[in-house]
């Protein structure tokens, strides 16, 4: 999206704000300190306009709008906590909740409260709302794709095809309930066009793809964010010069990210700078299988 | 419109060339040159194969058909260059159909590169070890040049000459001066005014004349002129070329003492090795990346055991030589850096943290870094310098031609998921693991009667080794390949060739000549591909 320096005016939720022309609405609400909850969105791809979560009302549009993917444009009338605005999130939020596992989406627990949102109210007492339940795919010895907590906002998609990596291992397959993420004929994932980097992992907003670190120190209960650190650094894989934030846990790399706002990341990594750490600290595996 | 040359940066620069795939997808053209068929010239708009060493040879005929085609810049030549007359009568014999001959790549392949480059609004050559790695490795980066002299496609933003660092701060250590003829900041030694500055800093007289690179530091344990080498994060005794000649060179010393993170193979020869925290997650200080971008790394994590900081060991070892150089702070350090490098000098420790890097030159605080160089080129008076002279570079091909005894050529490169001889990037298990093989065109595995995953001598003029085979379709025939990832497994460098380049000291591992044979029963060893690593953190201190 260009941004140019020709202004547009609107109104948010009453008050007046100008924005620079191409500017989203989920920004122009950013930029006078309106909150909005976000899934599928990330500075760092292209919006896709799947989860519907961050919807807004413009007077004189017949459906709710996506504000990350709406430009802001002239004399725009916004609102973002009109009841059809608080109604529609409530309903995504519980929606998502009642068929798929959001324990470890943090930012979505702080919205689920703001709107009330109750997933339970689905289904009955003695016939629960269908949930997705399957068993983790523990394929190698990087990450792990778990599709209970997956409510397809198809980020790690976009991040695997043309928004980051262009390795297009991965689309959505299937139907309606039994759509997933999967690779080329569901084939393991050192089997197909998957090249590691992890990108998946860097954007997924629910823990559905995770670090095989991550999954393997929750599943003893060793996983405590609270008591982790985040040390950005620079990557000694190449002359690049990707930023790296190293999260420690009791002195020792537990997980790897890069910020989304670095300009020559944009987030995002490749195999050695994802995964390739493990040398640092006595491994936790086999240095060849 | 991007020339990459000599280049896999989707494996060896990833998120690098996801800069380039944005641009593909905004409808930039890509040219890919490289003898094999890789996963980055499967992105290109076409794929010149051209034969191993001919880059010389190509790259004249695209400036000669730029000029043939009257497509080169005359104004940009007349005002910011010299020598083109003479460029111009040597590249008159690379004539499409003899490039052809020489280089394997289709004439019609070439004149259209050579078009589209020359027409292009923005154009960009990116290059890295495929135009380095060879005995003429300045002629042919300068055969480079002289494409972007021609048409104009340097020194503006969007245009210009993109070697690719290989290393995360092999910039820097060139940047600090840890080259044989430089002081910090690239100042020449021996040149009286830095002389003086430097003498005066560090209080001491400083030898006027250069030093050694490590090929001839090499040469010179070879003559016994030099008795001790003090390694500090490097593995020469698995990186060079030729490396059975490089070991026996080592083993031959006085006396070895290797700093490093990990025992390599270098530090388990040496006398003494002393155990150093890892410079990028153990460590205070600066890396600077291929785009001349200073930036900040930081301790995550402590260091294990006995191991320490690289600073603090050399401080200590200068102290027990008798020369006392304090406890400095990184900061200090970087500050003492600041004071004698004009090009760093803007580079204050709070602005890099600020601005989250900065790129040289940076004279002063107010300068906000340089985001390219040579922009004197379009300057008027062109600020002050001489033109930017043409170079007349001749086609020579590889110093070890092909034989009856040695027929494939040889060539190596990186893995995505590997890197350098494997020290790091064996601690972790990777699900797409490649390179402990050479891999074969399927014709040439024909033609010897192999089988993927037949396990085969390789043979060179200066060695043999036992490794195992992968049938490749995107191997050209005649040639072969693998990468230096896994010398416990194939040990390739006891095959590359140590001819070096005279100007900048690099070995042509990029062209060996070889040839494949049977095991046979007797004396074959029995099948492995797995003998153990032993790559663990050092926590002690060996000595003996």
């Amino acid at each position: 999206m260009t941004i140019t320096e020709v202004s547009v005016s609107l109104t948010i939720n009453g008050r007046a704000v100008s924005v620079p022309q191409g500017t989203s609405l989920l920004a122009a609400c950013e930029s006078i300190g309106i909150e909005t909850p976000t899934l599928c969105w990330a500075e760092n791809l292209t919006p896709v306009n799947v989860c519907r979560v961050c919807v807004v009302e413009v007077e004189g549009s017949r459906a709710l709008v996506p504000s990350c993917a709406r430009a802001a444009e002239e004399n725009m009338v916004v609102h973002t906590e009109s009841p059809r605005v608080r109604h529609s999130r409530k309903m995504v939020l519980e929606f998502l909740g009642s068929s798929t596992d959001l324990s470890q989406a943090s930012d979505l627990a702080v919205w689920m409260r703001h709107y009330q949102a109750d997933p339970n109210r689905y289904g009955q007492t003695d016939v629960p709302a269908e949930r997705i339940v399957e068993e983790p795919k523990v394929q190698d010895d990087l990450y792990v794709r778990d599709y209970d907590k997956c409510v397809l906002c198809y980020k790690c998609v976009e991040a695997c095809g043309d928004d980051a990596q262009h390795t297009y291992a991965i689309a959505v397959s299937g139907r309606g309930f039994n759509s997933r993420i999967s690779t080329e004929f569901d084939t393991v994932l050192p089997d197909s066009a998957c090249v590691y980097c992890g990108n998946c992992i860097g954007v997924c907003p629910t823990g559905a793809i995770q670090f095989k670190t991550e999954f393997d120190m929750r599943a003893v209960g060793d996983w405590r964010p609270e008591s982790q650190d985040v040390t950005t650094t620079v990557c000694s894989f190449c002359g690049v010069g990707c930023n790296l934030e190293l999260h420690t846990q009791d002195n020792k790399i537990v997980k790897v990210t890069s910020p989304a706002d670095h300009s020559v990341t944009h987030g995002h990594l490749c195999i050695k700078g994802r995964f390739g750490w493990q040398y640092v600290q006595p491994p936790t595996v086999s240095p060849r299988d | 419109m991007v020339l990459l040359w000599g280049s896999n940066a989707r494996e060896a620069h990833p998120i690098y060339f996801h800069h380039v795939l944005k641009g593909l997808d905004n409808g930039t053209k890509m040219y890919a040159v490289d003898p094999r068929r890789t996963s980055s010239t499967k992105f290109a708009d076409a794929w010149l194969g051209l034969n191993v060493g001919t880059d010389i040879a190509l790259a004249n005929a695209v400036g000669r058909e730029i000029i043939a085609a009257d497509l080169h810049n005359k104004e940009f030549i007349a005002h910011a260059t010299q020598g083109f007359e003479q460029y111009q009568a040597a590249v008159e014999e690379y004539t499409l159909e003899n490039t052809e001959t020489i280089t394997g790549v289709p004439a019609e392949a070439i004149r259209e590169m050579a078009h589209v480059y020359a027409a292009a609004g923005t154009a960009q050559i990116l290059w890295t070890l495929g135009i380095t790695e060879h005995h003429n490795a300045v002629e042919n980066v300068l055969s480079l040049c002289n494409l972007a002299l021609l048409t104009g496609h340097v020194g503006r933003w969007g245009s210009g000459l993109v070697p690719l660092r290989g290393q995360n701060n092999v910039q820097g250590g060139g940047d600090m001066g840890s080259l044989p003829n430089k002081f910090p900041g690239f100042q020449d030694i021996g040149d009286p005014t830095a002389q003086a500055k430097f003498e005066a800093t560090y209080g001491m007289r400083l030898p006027a004349k250069p030093g050694l690179h490590l090929t001839l530091m090499f040469e010179a344990m070879e003559r016994g002129e030099i008795k001790g080498l003090y390694v500090i994060g490097e593995n020469p005794a698995d990186s060079e070329a030729d490396v059975a000649h490089a070991r026996k060179v080592l083993s031959g010393l006085d006396i070895l003492v290797v700093q490093d993170i990990l025992m390599t193979r270098t530090a388990r020869s040496a006398d003494v090795v002393l155990p150093a925290a890892v410079g990028w997650a153990e460590s205070e200080g600066t890396v600077t990346s291929s785009e001349r971008r200073v930036q900040r790394v930081r301790p995550a994590v402590s260091p294990p055991g006995l191991a320490r900081q690289d600073t603090d060991i050399i401080g200590d070892l200068a102290n027990r030589l008798g020369v006392d150089w304090g406890n400095p702070t990184p900061q200090e350090l970087w500050d003492e850096l600041r004071s004698l490098s004009p090009m760093h000098a803007g580079m204050s420790w709070e602005r890099l943290e600020s601005a989250g890097g900065l790129q040289w030159p940076c004279r002063d605080l107010e300068d906000p870094g340089s985001p390219f160089l040579h922009g004197w080129l379009w300057a008027e008076d062109l600020e002050g310098r001489e033109p930017a002279p043409f170079s007349v570079c001749q086609h020579e091909g590889p110093k070890e031609k092909l034989s009856a005894e040695f027929p494939l050529r040889l060539t190596t490169g990186r893995a995505l998921d590997s890197y350098n001889t494997g020290v790091q990037s064996g601690g972790f298990a990777s699900p797409i693991r490649y390179g402990d093989s050479i891999d074969i065109n399927p014709t040439d595995a024909h033609a010897l009667g192999l089988a993927d995953g037949q396990r085969v001598r390789v043979c060179s003029p200066r060695g043999s080794i036992e490794t195992k085979v992968r049938i490749q379709p995107d191997i050209p025939v005649g040639l072969t390949f693998t990468t230096f990832h896994f010398p416990e497994l194939i040990d390739v460098n006891q095959l590359t060739n140590p001819e070096w380049d005279r100007r900048s000291g690099t070995a042509e591992f990029k062209a060996a000549a070889i040839r494949i044979e049977h095991l046979h029963s007797n004396g074959a060893k029995p099948m492995t591909d797995d003998p153990a690593l032993d790559l663990e953190r050092t926590t002690e201190p060996a000595n003996g």
